[in-house]
């Protein structure tokens, strides 16, 4: 299993979504939100996009307020995962048009439901916008 | 409509909560919205039910307790529209949690399932690998995914892929790497980087230890590496999978070239993301070409002065797993000077590191020394107590060294004053070989001379004695030498006195204790103060190693966990998990507080505990002096007498009990609580047991702790004691005795207990099953709890007693709270 966690977090460090895909208690999940968040914040640009905290590797992303943040083991490949940090934005911004903090936070179901489609039990699973976005727009025509 | 459940719009209750200054309001906020939640649950809303679920979930991922929503997960599942049920599942996915009862049913069913995993693995194995067949790119990478996932774990899955698909597979890189533009699937000029990477991952797995397969894929490595465009972030994705998998497979050592100069092109590169992955894959290609990898030398070292933290950890590990017997003096003398420059946080990681190196590969005592020397001069502060007690080991066997070893070491302190570590070896030495600093004795070439009066080395401990700054430890240990130098400096005799008086009223019992007691034997006891100072006997450094050898591996732990065959021969040690356990907020993981360190704090006399069988079984064949030395160094005289007989008492000991021997090695103060328990109490033991609650005695030896009456009724009585072993503070050991206090002998006794989750609790067998009556006799039985919650919670243990009495069963039973805080 590669992905353990996806979380986004704004720069006030305040969880704005946040995807487990191992057990955690819901304690245990807000002390590690809070020393990951404290220590990617703490990073300025040039450093890069890695950190390792406990037994985890954080790969992470800033798009303006918002910070995206992967947490995988240690055999995935850091690189592929920035990319797919990406990807997920751009399906995100095709699916809201210039998507921001407040689309993910007022459209938090939609925001999983994307994720679910592109992330199976921590692996990725889909890859392409059109085929990620199909069911989603389906069920806003159904609704 | 109820006014609860028309609620607000989970618009609304965003807003209110984003408007939240405090916490206290925000969870002002989140109780009231549960609560018209919970009522609306409790009325069994329809209409906004979907809507609830989703402020559920936003409350849920603000950390706050949701558990009264979950039935409404399953109600929307029920629901008929498409949407109601989707909302419903991925309520059910966020907010379940795995203590529900129907995640119990789940895991029992799975558990089921993994059972037969070797059987279904078969099952599967056709169907996989016609999935590898498929063009659609999401069936494509699951399907890997499916079969990457068998091949962990089953070797026959493994074989089969091997035979049966590494054509096709490679026929699918060769495709998606010579595909057209694909626009759905383009990120920057690459088809679904993310296809290739699974691909890879797939063909490393069957290409690692299979030369057939290696071969029927070298063609399409050779192309990815070389034909992969290395200026987009995807790219490079693909050209870091692409160099493992070459690193993986069977040797090719034209494609190893290749892989080896992308490493050097990433770690040339300028940016930091690239450069942190090309480390990391050095890491991993040391294994297999040591060579390649040493030329990057010095742009590693460079890596290890960046100043983003993640990149340092990675090159500096890296340069750790590099340093070899021909590069070890120019490694260490760039490392030591970068400590100068290095931030605070880095000292630790890089001191600990550079100390092991040291160690490992010092070929003469002097370089040794000196290395030392000046790391403890520049981070003495970040050295663990292990490093420098093993460097007075091989100061006190370095015999010709002794002379330059003191007056370097009066030099460093001069300007490191601050560095407690180096104050302490510099104040032990200067007791030892103060007349060797004053006389210059034993001058090498490379020397200048010093001149360095009698008094000016009393200085040098007076000031380290009086600094606030100075642990208890240091100052004892001043006191040692203060006394040592009294001897080898009459003239300085009176005013060392003096000084030595001056803590006659410390609050510290250990420091009055001592100030009274040399003062007295400056005063009164001149004839034979010249026998009871004579130098400490050379430390056997055989012993020595050989007792940390077991925390030495912990004290360095490598991230990766797993066993990589280092170059320089030395197998490493997998990081125990307590590391892990240990490190749960920093990169610099903390090293478990050390199960050696006690060696040489007895030694030297500065263990704070009553300790004397430990000092006593080691050195009791030597002259009387030596004994009497240690005893003095130990310093309590009520116990004098008595702890000789408690080394007679402990050896006999040791004959009985052959693990109690280990016990008594590690943590000192133990075995006289342990005899007098089975000894029921001599007077003399008493005397040292008087000690034992020594409020100092929290040190590196492992705390003592009272025993305690754990239960007690009107026909038997319990009396737990205590002990840890050392290195692992989570765990204890219990020894429980049980006593029967009514005229009747109980038989069939069995004791039982439970303990809550964060604890672990292992009994062991009984020493008998029958109690006599009237305290004629006891029964003991020990038992090890480990506490998960070290530190944070303390023991608990509920308690079943059931015996016969005549033939009658009597049952007792009790919940055991008093236990000694800390354990």
């Amino acid at each position: 299993m590669g992905i353990r966690f996806i979380l986004m977090v704004n720069k006030q460090g305040q969880t704005r979504l946040a995807q487990y895909y191992e057990y955690l208690t819901i304690e245990e999940r807000r002390a590690l939100e809070g020393e990951i968040v404290r220590k990617c914040l703490a990073r300025n640009e040039q450093q890069c996009s890695f950190v390792e905290h406990r037994n985890y590797k954080i790969v992470y992303r800033r798009y303006a307020s918002l910070f995206f943040l992967v947490g995988v083991d240690n055999e995935e490949n850091e690189l592929a995962i920035l990319e797919f940090i990406h990807l997920l934005v751009e399906t995100m911004d095709r699916h809201f048009g210039n998507v921001c903090e407040l689309d993910i936070m007022f459209h938090l179901e939609k925001a999983h439901f994307m994720l679910e489609e592109m992330v199976m039990n921590g692996c990725i699973i889909e890859t392409s916008k059109a085929n990620i976005l199909a069911p989603i727009q389906l069920m806003d025509k159904a609704s | 409509m109820n006014p609860f459940s028309s609620g607000t719009r989970l618009r609304d209750m965003i807003r209110a909560i984003r408007a939240c200054k405090t916490a206290a309001e925000e969870r002002a906020v989140v109780r009231k919205e549960s609560a018209a939640i919970r009522a609306a649950v409790g009325e069994s809303d329809n209409e906004y039910r979907h809507r609830n679920l989703a402020k559920l979930m936003f409350i849920h991922m603000l950390g706050y307790p949701t558990h009264f929503g979950q039935m409404e997960c399953l109600k929307l599942i029920a629901a008929s529209g498409f949407p109601e049920k989707r909302i419903g599942y991925l309520g059910l996915m966020l907010l379940l949690d795995e203590r529900q009862e129907v995640l119990m049913l789940a895991a029992l069913c799975s558990i089921r399932i993994i059972k037969k995993v070797p059987d279904l693995a078969e099952n599967f194995m056709n169907p996989a690998a016609s999935l590898l067949k498929e063009k659609h790119h999401g069936v494509l990478l699951t399907g890997l995914q499916l079969c990457t996932d068998l091949c962990k774990v089953s070797e026959e899955a493994l074989e089969y892929f091997r035979k049966k698909c590494t054509e096709s597979v490679v026929k699918a890189l060769k495709d998606v790497a010579n595909s057209p533009y694909a626009p759905e699937y383009d990120i920057s000029g690459i088809t679904d980087p993310f296809l290739h990477i699974r691909l890879l991952r797939f063909l490393r797995i069957l290409g690692h230890g299979d030369a057939d397969a290696s071969d029927c894929m070298n063609d399409i490595l050779a192309q990815v590496a070389t034909k992969t465009e290395s200026n987009k972030n995807a790219g490079n994705a693909i050209l870091y999978e692409c160099v493992e998998t070459i690193m993986s497979i069977e040797d090719n050592s034209g494609l190893r070239v290749l892989a080896i100069n992308i490493l050097g092109r990433f770690l040339s590169n300028r940016d930091n993301n690239i450069r942190y992955v090309a480390l990391n894959m050095l890491m991993r290609a040391i294994t297999v070409d040591a060579q390649a990898v040493q030329r990057h030398r010095a742009t590693i070292l460079e890596c290890v002065k960046d100043s983003d933290a993640s990149i340092r950890k990675r090159a500096l590990e890296l340069l750790y797993l590099l340093v070899n017997e021909s590069n070890v003096k120019s490694l260490t003398k760039e490392l030591v000077e970068h400590l100068e420059v290095s931030e605070q946080e880095f000292k630790g990681d890089l001191t600990a590191k550079i100390c092991s190196i040291i160690e490992k590969f010092s070929t003469e005592k002097i370089w040794y020394i000196d290395q030392m020397l000046k790391v403890l001069s520049e981070a003495g502060n970040f050295v663990k107590d292990e490093v420098w007690h093993a460097l007075i080991v091989v100061i006190s066997n370095a015999s010709n060294l002794h002379g330059y070893t003191v007056r370097s070491l009066y030099k460093a302190v001069q300007t490191s004053g601050e560095q407690e570590s180096l104050v302490r070896v510099a104040v032990w030495c200067i007791g030892e070989y103060g007349e060797m600093l004053v006389n210059s004795t034993g001058m090498l070439d490379i020397e200048e001379p010093i001149t360095v009066t009698e008094s000016d080395a009393v200085d040098v401990i007076e000031i380290s004695l009086k600094n606030h700054t100075s642990d208890l430890t240091t100052r004892a240990m001043c006191l040692i030498a203060l006394l040592k130098l009294s001897s080898r400096f009459p003239a300085c005799s009176q005013r060392i006195k003096d000084i030595v008086v001056q803590n006659k009223g410390s609050l510290v019992l250990e420091l009055q204790q001592r100030s009274i007691e040399f003062n007295s034997i400056i005063e009164k006891h001149q004839n034979i103060r010249s026998l009871l100072v004579e130098r400490m006997p050379v430390l056997d450094e055989a012993t020595y190693s050989g007792r940390r050898a077991g925390s030495l591996s912990a004290t360095i732990p490598t991230s990766n966990g797993a066993a990589i065959n280092l170059p320089n021969g030395v197998a490493k040690p997998t990081a125990p998990p307590l590391v892990d356990l240990l490190d749960l907020s920093s990169d610099d993981a903390p090293a478990p507080s050390s199960s050696g360190s006690g060696f040489l704090h007895d030694l030297l006399g500065v263990d704070l505990s009553p300790a004397p069988s430990q000092s006593g079984t080691s050195q009791a064949q030597k002259s009387g002096t030596d004994v009497l030395l240690d005893l003095l160094s130990i310093g309590t005289p009520p116990a004098q007498s008595s702890s000789f007989s408690s080394d007679i008492l402990s050896t006999s000991q040791d004959n009985t009990t052959s693990s109690g021997n280990l016990q008594r090695l590690s943590s000192p103060s133990m075995p006289s609580a342990q005899i007098s328990s089975a000894a029921g109490g001599s007077p003399i033991m008493d005397l040292l047991d008087g000690f034992a609650p020594n409020p100092a005695t929290s040190d590196a030896n492992g705390p003592v702790y009272p025993s305690v009456v754990a239960f007690e009724s009107s026909s038997l009585k319990i009396l737990f004691n205590f002990s840890k072993p050392p290195g692992n503070p989570q765990t204890t050991t219990i020894q429980a005795t049980f006593t029967n206090k009514s005229p009747n002998t109980f038989t069939d006794f069995i004791f039982q207990a439970a303990v809550p989750k964060f604890l672990q609790l292992h009994l062991d067998p009984a020493s008998s099953n029958t109690l006599p009556e009237s305290g004629n006799g006891s029964i003991t039985q020990d038992m090890r709890v480990t506490n998960s919650q070290h530190g944070k919670k303390s023991l608990v243990m509920r308690i079943r007693i059931s015996y016969k009495v005549d033939s009658k069963d009597i049952l007792e039973e009790g919940q055991i709270n008093n236990f000694p805080r800390g354990l």
